[in-house]
């Protein structure tokens, strides 16, 4: 990172330039019909709505690693939690819910907090023989309190009507109230961790983040008077129209016809269109707010930082706190990113987080971009995700023209069969390359 | 009687569990502190090491199957390791001179050298997928038993059984020797202490002559020898899946803090604490506490076993947040 200032300039056109090639990409996507392209719009529009999230994540995973230097081995944690808020604060309420157990669960966890607050007071306040003692009743006396009053209130909610619901439910309001909300959780759970790792040296935080990450998973696969677990929570409301109501909608219907188009497939394509302009705006107004930032005085204190942490310590700066506010400004974004990803789906399936696609792929695509540079990263989270769900296609094509030599038997059928793990290595491959032969990305920082 | 039973319950689902887990995170959490001292950074590559060579052992294990070749009641694995530690050796030698040495030579920040070692851990995932799927393989062949549960009672006449598997005492075993090989290895031969004085200070290990490049070598060499043989009876012990690999990484992290980074000894201690305080805190305690006297509402377990990681976060965070460098003092660059 430390050469990144004295490298030459490029060419001012080359994001401009990347941008349309990728646009043409898409329009490709959606127009023919070959064995590269689906040919339909429905097809390049999801891409292209998953894309922008993964622009999101990519705008928080490079406000740490690009601006801070700081490695978050723990993105999908993060968005996770965020993945949560719109089930909590948007799905209807589940009837009977909160009158088996609610007060005595939110009682439950703020015994929980009160313990940590309480233990960590006594770590402060008490010195001598008795803090360790002290310290570990407070904790076994929290935690005994803790469970007394957690499992009967879980028991509970989770048996009421465990088939449909058996989850606390949610508030009922706009799920776009929800997408702040979800930054907010990430970002509490980021200043938790960043408090404890940051400060000391560099791997700390990697390995902490990968703890962290894991955890939130584990929490949201298992409790599932939380997130209902395994059985997912669906029917998590939309901030655009159904496609059922559109087809159902005489005027709607009327102006597909004009377009030549059938109801089934422009409802489709009219849906995923506000989605992209929603989640576009999101993604611009980030990009905007991140530039701003970048060029103020807490911009360059920022890159001084990253640069030289030894020079701006002996500035004045405090290194530490400054990691921490943009680990969790960070990872707000990251929690914003998950929410939006949830509203998308309609969906929240613990199961589907998973490390591999959620963390490193998205640190792929802030490395392919450009780390430091916002639109870098934008422009590499949505390349990278065109090709990471292209390849699913490509991948067994390209296997095919190279086995096609081989002799039809077992080895062939084994390669056939395992293209898709194909995917790990070219990811590992890009990332090793950029890394190594144009660490500055596609679009590098000015 | 009771409190003959307690105690063999307690060693039966306790303390051989930990014990054997407990040695396989140690050479895993050895492997992991080497590199560090050595070459200063976190492998996040280690876990899929540990899958890579594994899965290299199974395959040799099959191969010799077929043409009949076996160990009687010790597993067939134990013949293939060898092969498995020098192919998956050749492997990361390569990786060492086509990515590490780049940024070794350039002196990067450990920050970006643990991010190559993630695409590292890539490409090592996807060829473990490719060579031997995703499916869950059992290769343990052999005896299961050494003390079966029916022998155990047969013997003692107690009521509680203890069963003491194969895979469980060999795992005992090869660590104990492997950490004898090791220690002496450092602490005796020319090499070692040049890989010590190496860990040390670089600079004046420099001067009096240490190729640095041979010393690295060696320290892959070593890594990767005991990482192979962890995937291994890791593998023997609980059945071989890639996925579970990725996910001792953190287990294995956790060790070898705790232990002091870049200490070896730490990092065999710390492979216990973790291994045993995993254990513990995710056995239900009912039926010792029952066999005790008491008799308890419910399961006594303070943790579901869906949480077991959650254990060497909170032990992580402990040690981060007291004792940063680890309870053996180990290094803080």
């Amino acid at each position: 990172m430390s050469n990144t200032r004295q490298a030459e300039a490029v060419s001012p056109w080359r994001a401009p330039v990347l941008f349309l090639i990728l646009a043409a990409l898409f329009l490709a996507e959606g127009s023919f019909r070959n064995a590269l392209f689906s040919g339909s719009w429905n097809t390049a529009l999801a891409i292209l709505n998953m894309g922008l999230i993964s622009a999101v994540m990519a705008l928080g995973v490079n406000m740490q690693w690009g601006y801070a230097g700081l490695f978050n081995a723990g993105v999908v944690g993060f968005l996770a939690l965020g993945g949560l808020a719109p089930v909590l604060v948007s799905t209807a309420p589940v009837q009977g819910a909160w009158a088996a157990g609610g007060p005595r669960l939110i009682l439950a966890l703020l015994v929980g907090l009160g313990t940590l607050v309480l233990a960590a007071q006594v770590w402060r306040r008490i010195s001598g023989a008795w803090r360790v003692p002290a310290l570990v009743a407070v904790l076994v006396a929290g935690f005994v309190a803790y469970r007394w009053l957690f499992d009967p209130a879980v028991m509970a909610i989770e048996a009421n009507n465990s088939a449909r619901a058996g989850n606390i439910g949610g508030l009922g309001w706009p799920v776009l109230l929800s997408w702040p909300v979800g930054a907010l959780f990430a970002a509490a759970a980021a200043w938790g961790v960043g408090k404890v790792a940051l400060g000391l040296r560099s791997d700390y935080l990697a390995i902490a983040t990968l703890g962290i990450g894991e955890i939130i998973v584990a929490v949201m696969r298992n409790e599932e008077w939380l997130s209902r677990g395994v059985k997912n929570v669906s029917g998590i409301p939309r901030p655009v129209p159904y496609e059922l109501d559109l087809q159902g909608n005489a005027d709607f219907v009327a102006r597909a016809a004009e377009w030549g188009m059938s109801p089934a497939v422009a409802s489709g394509v009219w849906v995923k269109l506000l989605y992209a302009g929603l989640f576009g705006a999101v993604l611009l107004a980030l990009i905007l707010l991140a530039e701003l930032a970048l060029k103020s005085p807490w911009g360059r204190m920022m890159r001084a930082i990253r640069d030289n942490e030894t020079a701006a310590e002996a500035m004045g700066k405090d290194v530490t706190r400054r990691h921490l506010q943009i680990f969790v400004i960070g990872s707000a974004v990251i929690g914003l990113a998950g929410a939006m990803m949830v509203t998308l789906d309609g969906l929240l399936s613990p199961n589907s987080f998973n490390p591999l696609r959620y963390t490193f792929l998205i640190w792929v695509m802030v490395i392919v971009g450009g780390s430091g540079n916002n639109w870098g990263a934008a422009l590499g989270a949505i390349l990278v995700w065109f090709l990471w769900i292209k390849a699913e296609v490509w991948g067994p094509e390209l296997m095919r023209l190279v086995t096609g030599p081989l002799p039809a038997g077992a080895l062939r059928d084994h390669l056939l069969g395992s293209a898709p793990h194909m995917r790990f290595i070219a990811l590992g491959l890009v990332l090793l390359l950029v890394l190594r032969f144009a660490p500055r990305g596609l679009v590098p920082e000015k | 009687m009771d409190m003959l039973n307690a105690l063999v319950a307690i060693l039966n689902f306790v303390v051989i569990p930990a014990a054997s887990y407990g040695a396989q995170l140690a050479l895993g959490a050895l492997g992991v502190t080497l590199i560090y001292g050595i070459l200063r950074f976190s492998n996040f590559a280690h876990g899929d090491t540990m899958a890579f060579g594994a899965a290299l052992v199974i395959l040799i294990t099959w191969g010799l199957q077929a043409i009949g070749i076996g160990l009687g009641p010790l597993p067939t694995a134990l013949l293939a390791l060898p092969f498995g530690i020098a192919l998956t050796a050749v492997f990361i030698l390569g990786t060492d001179r086509v990515v590490y040495r780049f940024y070794r030579s350039k002196r990067s920040a450990p920050i970006i050298l643990v991010m190559a070692s993630v695409g590292v851990m890539f490409i090592m995932n996807g060829l473990t997928r490719l060579i031997i799927g995703v499916d869950e393989i059992r290769f343990d062949d052999g005896a299961r038993f050494l003390v079966s549960v029916q022998q155990f009672r047969a013997w003692t006449g107690l009521s509680e059984g203890l069963s003491l598997r194969v895979s469980q005492a060999l795992t005992l075993v090869v660590t104990a020797l492997a950490c004898w090989a090791l220690f002496r290895f450092l602490n005796r031969s020319r090499a070692g202490k040049a890989m010590r004085a190496y860990s040390d200070n670089e600079d004046l290990a420099l001067l009096s002559g240490i190729d640095p490049e041979r010393v690295v070598r060696l320290t892959w060499l070593i890594a990767t020898a005991l990482a192979v043989t962890a995937g291994t009876l890791y593998g023997l012990d609980k059945s071989f899946k890639v996925f579970n690999y990725f996910q001792i990484l953190l287990p294995i992290f956790a060790a070898a803090i705790v232990g002091g980074l870049g200490n070896p000894l730490g990092a065999v201690a710390g492979g216990f604490i973790v291994a045993f305080s995993e254990v513990a805190v995710t056995y239900p305690w009912r039926k010792i506490a029952t066999y005790l006297g008491f008799e308890p509402q419910g399961l006594l377990q303070l943790l579901s076993t869906e949480y077991k990681f959650a254990v060497s976060f909170v032990i992580l965070i402990v040690v981060l947040l007291f004792r940063p460098t680890g309870l053996f003092r180990g290094k803080s660059v």
